[in-house]
């Protein structure tokens, strides 16, 4: 109830924030290991970099709010899940021009 | 005398050119090389001896030369195992009768191995051979002997199963291999308790005469005799092995599936001596410290002698013939030593064990060439595919004749000089044992005149001209030349002064014939000739008659007294069924099975954790999950 009082008057508590980059982070997670679309586990992927950016943001902002370091990693990921979009985009291309699917079940050839 | 290395190292090299460098030479070039190098070391060793007898006599007595010598392997301070070169009149001796036989072999062998298939290879086993032998004579120590001892072994076994594809070869030259290892195992033992409580290898220390090498073994018994009668003993063995003394003898007759050539140089004149040499070598050691061995050495000796000879006088295979009296004759090599002493006169039988060692080898290398000839002209080994020989080979007629007088011990051909000596010690030993002795010459006498009339008179051979056989031919001019040498030596090698060479105490003794013994072995020998003459120089009944009369007899020996039999009974029968199957049952259903049980565990394991290798991502991502949450857990709790 605490919580709730609490965004009620205003304050948003850490838990709060920290709740949603959770229920982000494990949905990415889920999405990863079900979807069967590359496209799919692309996009889970997305939302779990975007819950540790929320994370790093909201510690940044919480726990030492004279610093700055927090908010630049965040700038850093959102750079490096941008390149790595384009990168996995790029790779699921070839993949489909190779099998004609973007299925994940169909890869498996790594094995060997 | 540092050139005496050639002696070693030629032949060596000619083996590793002729063995291992190229082999697509033609077969005139290869035995050309083999030959050359054979020739060089043979001169070398002629001016050796020369040098050595005419320079290293010190007051009478030869002196032991040692021109090179090196430490190989350092256990101890004391215990360490040289490689060098001993320069003693034995080994001088050998030298000179090795280099000869195996110079003639070599020249003999240009023609008779003429268009063989693997004549190269065969020149580099007798490069082999030759090297191992001189190498086994020259041993400073006794672990270098046993060395080359190994390798003289090796390489007959090479040589007698020249013939791979033939599968009596493959048997015989297994055979020869697997006795004479099995012996050498004893001579191995013999070594390591020998050097054991001497704390050295070295022949100059144990042969010293100096007893206080011998002191940590007075007082060590093993069932009731002193632990260096055993050693003694068990190098005997050794040497028994090599040179086919009864019951280690079978793999000898079977030797002769070989080329014959290779049986005149391996089974007749040198290998066959090695334990004959052994013996002489630590003399010294038998003579004084253990005479009981030395006497059973004798009683051996004798028993061999008188067991082959009997048996050659049925055998049919004319080189098995010559087989069985190489035993015979081994064994009075051995008698003589065994009943020898130390010392001028009482080393009578060494000296003469020496000398026959030193005839012997010339007059039955040339039987067997002679006999090599007569198989080449005839294809066939067996006296009854023979006879009237004598008409279309005169020079193998002739030169065989001189070997057979030789052997029976008629003058002036050598082997009467050396057999009256051996026979004159052995009176001297015991009168049962010179009678013995003598007995055995007749029968030699009597078996190689056998020999000699049914390959050279006797019943005429069908010459038949059809099918491409031709009626027998003298022998080319390079199987005939070595024949004519050792002929010449074997009429002049008695007059050799010997006892001014090669003595127990290496100091002179003058060799003086006794003419009661002299007299009485011509006399018999010459007795023995003359029934053999009647018997088989022409066509007569009565070796029919005898064989019936004493058809027991006859049988048995004919089979060599079935103890080629008692050892497959023995081996087959008890140690293979009662010892080695269960062994190989063991082998099979615990130590291997141990072993495939890992291998059957790896393999299941493997088969079952496969899964995981699937190449499906979102399942690695699984199972990553997975374990980052169980380390969580575990952080959490602890």
């Amino acid at each position: 109830m605490d919580i709730l009082n609490n965004i009620f008057a205003g304050q948003i508590p850490i838990e709060a924030y920290l709740g949603v980059s959770l229920i982000m982070f494990f949905a990415g997670v889920y999405g990863f290991l079900s979807r069967k679309s590359m496209l799919m586990i692309l996009i889970s992927i997305e939302l779990m970099l975007n819950a540790a950016d929320i994370n790093f943001v909201v510690f940044n902002r919480y726990l030492y709010p004279g610093h700055l370091e927090g908010f630049y990693f965040a700038l850093f990921t959102i750079a490096i899940a941008a390149c790595e979009t384009a990168v996995a985009i790029a790779i699921i291309i070839n993949i489909y021009r190779n099998l004609s699917s973007v299925e994940v079940g169909n890869l498996d050839q790594m094995k060997e | 005398m540092q050139y005496t290395l050639l002696i070693l190292v030629l032949p060596l090299l000619s083996f590793i050119v002729l063995g291992l460098v190229d082999s697509k030479w033609k077969p005139k070039v290869a035995g050309t090389i083999g030959t050359i190098v054979l020739g060089i070391i043979t001169a070398l060793s002629y001016f050796t001896a020369w040098e050595y007898f005419s320079m290293h006599q010190v007051a009478g007595v030869y002196e032991k030369v040692i021109p090179f010598n090196t430490v190989w392997i350092q256990f101890t301070e004391f215990l360490h195992i040289d490689l060098g070169i001993l320069l003693d009149p034995i080994s001088v001796m050998m030298l000179v009768v090795i280099t000869t036989v195996s110079f003639m072999v070599n020249i003999y062998s240009l023609s008779y191995m003429d268009g063989e298939k693997g004549f190269q290879r065969y020149y580099a086993f007798l490069s082999l051979f030759t090297f191992s032998m001189l190498g086994l004579v020259i041993a400073t120590n006794i672990f270098q002997m046993y060395i080359f001892w190994e390798l003289v072994g090796v390489s007959s076994y090479l040589l007698i199963g020249f013939y791979y594809t033939k599968a009596s070869a493959v048997a015989a030259a297994k055979k020869a291999f697997i006795v004479t290892r099995f012996a050498d195992l004893f001579f191995l033992i013999g070594i390591l308790v020998l050097s054991f409580y001497t704390k050295t290898f070295d022949f100059g220390i144990l042969t010293s005469g100096n007893a206080s090498v011998f002191a940590a073994t007075t007082g060590v018994t093993f069932m009731g005799f002193s632990v260096l009668s055993w050693a003694m003993a068990l190098i005997f063995i050794g040497g028994a092995g090599k040179s086919a003394m009864f019951p280690l003898h079978i793999w000898l007759p079977d030797a002769m599936e070989g080329p014959t050539p290779v049986s005149a140089l391996i089974h007749a004149a040198t290998m066959v001596v090695a334990g004959v040499f052994l013996v002489a070598r630590f003399f010294p050691v038998y003579e004084v410290q253990t005479p009981e061995v030395l006497h059973a050495i004798a009683y051996v000796g004798a028993f061999t002698s008188l067991f082959a000879a009997v048996i050659a006088c049925v055998q049919t295979d004319i080189k098995r013939v010559l087989a069985f009296s190489t035993i015979s004759q081994i064994g009075f090599m051995m008698v003589a030593l065994g009943v020898s002493g130390y010392g001028s006169h009482e080393g009578l039988g060494y000296m003469a064990s020496m000398f026959h060692l030193f005839t012997h080898a010339m007059f039955k290398a040339l039987l067997f060439l002679g006999a090599g000839s007569v198989i080449h002209a005839v294809h066939s080994n067996e006296m009854k595919d023979m006879g009237g020989l004598r008409k279309y080979m005169p020079i193998t007629n002739w030169t065989f004749l001189i070997a057979c007088l030789a052997i029976a011990g008629i003058p002036p051909f050598s082997g009467f000089f050396s057999k009256d000596e051996i026979l004159s010690s052995c009176y001297e030993f015991s009168p049962y044992m010179g009678a013995t002795m003598t007995f055995i010459a007749a029968l030699t006498a009597f078996y190689m005149f056998r020999l000699y009339f049914n390959i050279f008179w006797g019943k005429e051979m069908k010459v038949e001209h059809d099918h491409g056989h031709h009626a027998p031919h003298e022998s080319p001019l390079a199987m005939a030349l070595p024949l004519v040498f050792l002929a010449t030596v074997t009429c002049v090698a008695g007059f050799i002064p010997f006892g001014h060479f090669v003595t127990s105490d290496r100091a002179n003794y003058d060799i003086h014939l006794d003419p009661m013994v002299a007299t009485m072995s011509v006399v018999i020998a010459a007795v023995a000739i003359l029934v053999a003459t009647i018997m088989y120089r022409k066509e007569s009944k009565i070796p029919g008659t005898l064989a019936t009369t004493f058809a027991g007899l006859h049988k048995a020996a004919s089979h060599r007294f079935y103890i080629d039999e008692v050892y497959l009974f023995i081996t087959k029968k008890i140690i293979f069924n009662n010892v080695s199957r269960p062994l190989a049952w063991f082998d099979r259903h615990v130590i291997d099975a141990t072993m495939d049980g890992f291998a059957n565990t790896t393999q299941w394991v493997s088969l079952k954790i496969k899964g995981f290798q699937s190449g499906q991502v979102q399942q690695y991502a699984y199972v990553f999950l997975l374990g980052t949450l169980l380390i969580t857990l575990l952080v959490l709790i602890f």
